[in-house]
């Protein structure tokens, strides 16, 4: 019985604990049309890539708390001094000084606005998101940059009014832990795991 | 950024003209279970040495550095893919280097081989771009394609890059096209002509004789966009020969093959749209402020720039390469041109990104006829016909060769071998393709002047590589 892999760390080393691999023997690839002839093979193989979320970690941490955390350049030199941004950004666009966090979930409430949108029959492989996926992208008061994310319920609309839900129940430490529904929308609603 | 310093706007300068002296492509196709990569990138070279009338061992015999334009190591599970490719044409040990630039991965390969010509480190450089995305299951493909996007930020909503493009796609579509009807039939008029246009191509993949009508029955995959608006995924190979004007001259010699002189030019923007800030439009030289002035008022929605309605990469690069070599006006001043149609509405985007028509009127540009080899209004030659060769919707979108087949279309008109190329019933026959009864020779008469569009993704990267005939400049400092 194989437990999923798992990374955590200590003395700033990855540790990596479980079973990674499920491994599936290579095929051979033959021509129906010319007497099976051999033409290539097959090579299946699972990865796991391990990555550091750095300077961003605070963002996804704090979304399965159910806060949406932003950045602000606040160096009083910069040509962009106040700029908000929504995607995080850990260094200003302009100056690459570090910017100050602070938590939005409240101006996200009050002001969130759908700019654009997608409904998307389609998917790659590894998508964990029901489909169609309704991809919006939000504006805010005073934010200088539109972030993308996806609706959980109804149907989107430019100019929509929309509120951040957070998965704060078993949250994947993702993006995916941040969602949207329409301005008016009850708790009971809410798909399974989220909260506002 | 959103304000430029003076020393970020300098115009760019080559410093010694530059000249391309020979292309070639391999046959594309959705799948060649049959070859591998190098293969078809030997069919790419070896066109090119044909072209001059050399072999291909002559032709290699001038080449002193090279650099490869191929995309995503990831679909071919292969690290340093360049340089199996480089050993396999024989080159080593010249020195060579891969260019990633997503979609733009073509342009960006000459962006480099033009600049070592100009600095004086080469005197004979190869490009050659190729992408292999038949060796991934469709959805697997959909999710590598994903990874070009943020792998944080965007990625994990549905590892489709398509959701992430077509966002701006639907703005466009409410805010310029104002969901009329008439945009609509006219985003499905370029999805008829290129691949109808593809029809005379025989290296095209994906040519085909389709009505408006078809076009707008066909499947939505998000709307505004219809199955027949979307490029084709492809494998192929493109190369291009880059000069110093002694080497140009002498590799052409009794060959029809003139040097074109050859400049290219480069923008990005962010990889993320959500990271786009409102800013000033960069006007292009045929543009004033003023024109813009009500832009919001025109179009509801419209007066942020560039919003997600515009490609920053693709006004920047506009903005460097007129400057560079003198074009005042692009619908004046150019005579053939290929553009990165990925969907029928970025098209659209693009006519307006590189001054064809100011922000807001793309459309104009396939509705009055300007667009086409002849217009289909007056029956005249059109003003500035627009991917002769079928583009990404009719001919192919192998990634790192786009940019490169682009530059290979163009070209042709320059030396006017645009029939012999493509009306080759020899080439028609190996390529197993059959020649159609009504094949047109779309040669663009006395064409002199050409540019192409090399675009990745969301618009991070945008080259403009523009060709002229040397008789025919437009600056003699250029
Ligand atoms: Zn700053």
């Amino acid at each position: 019985m194989s437990m999923f892999g798992q990374v955590y760390t200590k003395n700033n080393q990855y540790k990596i604990k479980g079973d990674f691999h499920h491994l599936t023997p290579n095929q051979p690839i033959r021509n129906a049309d010319d007497g099976w002839k051999l033409m290539g093979v097959t090579n299946p193989r699972d990865m796991t890539y391990i990555h550091s979320y750095g300077g961003e970690a605070i963002f996804f941490e704090s979304l399965g708390q159910g806060k949406l955390m932003a950045t602000r350049c606040d160096n009083p030199d910069c040509e962009g001094h106040g700029t908000v941004y929504q995607p995080f950004r850990i260094h200003c666009m302009d100056c690459l000084r570090k910017c100050t966090v602070f938590d939005m979930t409240d101006l996200a409430k009050k002001s969130a606005k759908i700019h654009t949108f997608m409904v998307c029959e389609r998917s790659g492989a590894f998508n964990i998101l029901n489909t169609p996926i309704k991809f919006i992208n939000v504006e805010f008061e005073g934010v200088d940059t539109i972030l993308m994310s996806y609706l959980s319920i109804g149907n989107p609309e430019i100019g929509m009014r929309v509120v951040p839900i957070f998965q704060t129940l078993n949250p994947t430490s993702t993006i995916l832990d941040l969602s949207w529904v329409p301005d008016g929308t009850a708790e009971k609603e809410l798909p399974e795991g989220f909260s506002f | 950024m959103i304000t430029f310093s003076e020393q970020q706007l300098k115009v760019p300068k080559l410093a010694r003209p530059v000249y391309l002296v020979t292309a070639g492509q391999s046959k594309f196709d959705r799948a060649f279970p049959g070859k591998r990569t190098e293969e078809l990138c030997v069919d790419a070279l070896t066109q090119a040495a044909e072209l001059i009338n050399k072999t291909p061992a002559e032709l290699k015999k001038y080449i002193h550095t090279c650099y490869y334009g191929h995309f995503a190591d990831h679909f071919g599970d292969q690290l340093l893919g360049e340089a199996v490719i480089h050993d396999r044409l024989g080159l080593d040990p010249l020195g060579t280097i891969g260019v990633k630039t997503g979609g733009a991965t073509g342009g960006s390969t000459l962006w480099e081989a033009i600049k070592a010509v100009a600095s004086g480190y080469s005197d004979c450089t190869l490009a050659m771009g190729w992408e292999r995305m038949d060796e991934v299951p469709t959805d697997e493909g959909n999710f590598l394609i994903s990874c070009a996007a943020d792998k944080d930020w965007e990625s994990p909503l549905g590892h489709i890059y398509t959701g992430y493009y077509a966002v701006m796609a639907q703005k466009y579509w409410k805010v310029f096209g104002k969901e009329e009807e008439s945009f609509r039939k006219t985003l499905a008029e370029i999805a008829v002509k290129h691949r109808g246009y593809a029809r005379f191509n025989p290296y095209a993949h994906g040519p085909m004789k389709i009505t408006v009508e078809d076009v707008l029955n066909s499947p939505i995959v998000a709307y505004p966009l219809l199955a027949l608006d979307c490029c084709l995924m492809s494998v192929g190979a493109a190369c291009g020969i880059v000069c110093d004007e002694k080497t140009a001259i002498e590799l052409t010699k009794n060959t029809k093959n003139k040097p074109l002189r050859i400049w290219v030019s480069a923008g990005s923007h962010t990889l993320r749209p959500a990271d786009r800030r409102d800013m000033d439009i960069p006007l292009l030289p045929n543009e004033t402020a003023d024109q813009y002035k009500d832009l919001g008022e025109r179009f509801p929605g419209g007066d942020r720039y560039p919003g997600f309605t515009g490609f920053l990469a693709a006004r920047m690069a506009a903005w460097y390469g007129y400057r560079m070599c003198g074009i005042t006006d692009p619908m004046e001043d150019l005579d053939v041109i290929e553009l990165h149609d990925a969907f029928t509405i970025s098209d659209v985007q693009t006519y307006e990104d590189i001054g064809l028509r100011p922000y807001g009127e793309g459309r104009d540009f396939v509705e009055s006829g300007d667009c086409y080899h002849t217009n289909p209004k007056t029956g005249q030659p059109g003003r500035l016909p627009s991917n002769i060769s079928g583009g990404l919707i009719g001919c192919m979108h192998a990634v790192g060769a786009t940019g490169i087949m682009q530059v290979f279309e163009i070209a042709t008109h320059l030396w006017n071998r645009w029939g012999e190329i493509h009306g080759d019933d020899k080439r028609w026959k190996e390529f197993d393709r059959e020649k159609p009864a009504d094949w047109t020779d779309l040669q663009v008469k006395d064409a002199k002047r050409a540019m192409a569009i090399s675009h990745a993704g969301v618009g991070s990267h945008v080259t403009a590589t523009i060709l002229m005939d040397p008789d025919n400049l437009l600056k003699e400092d250029a």
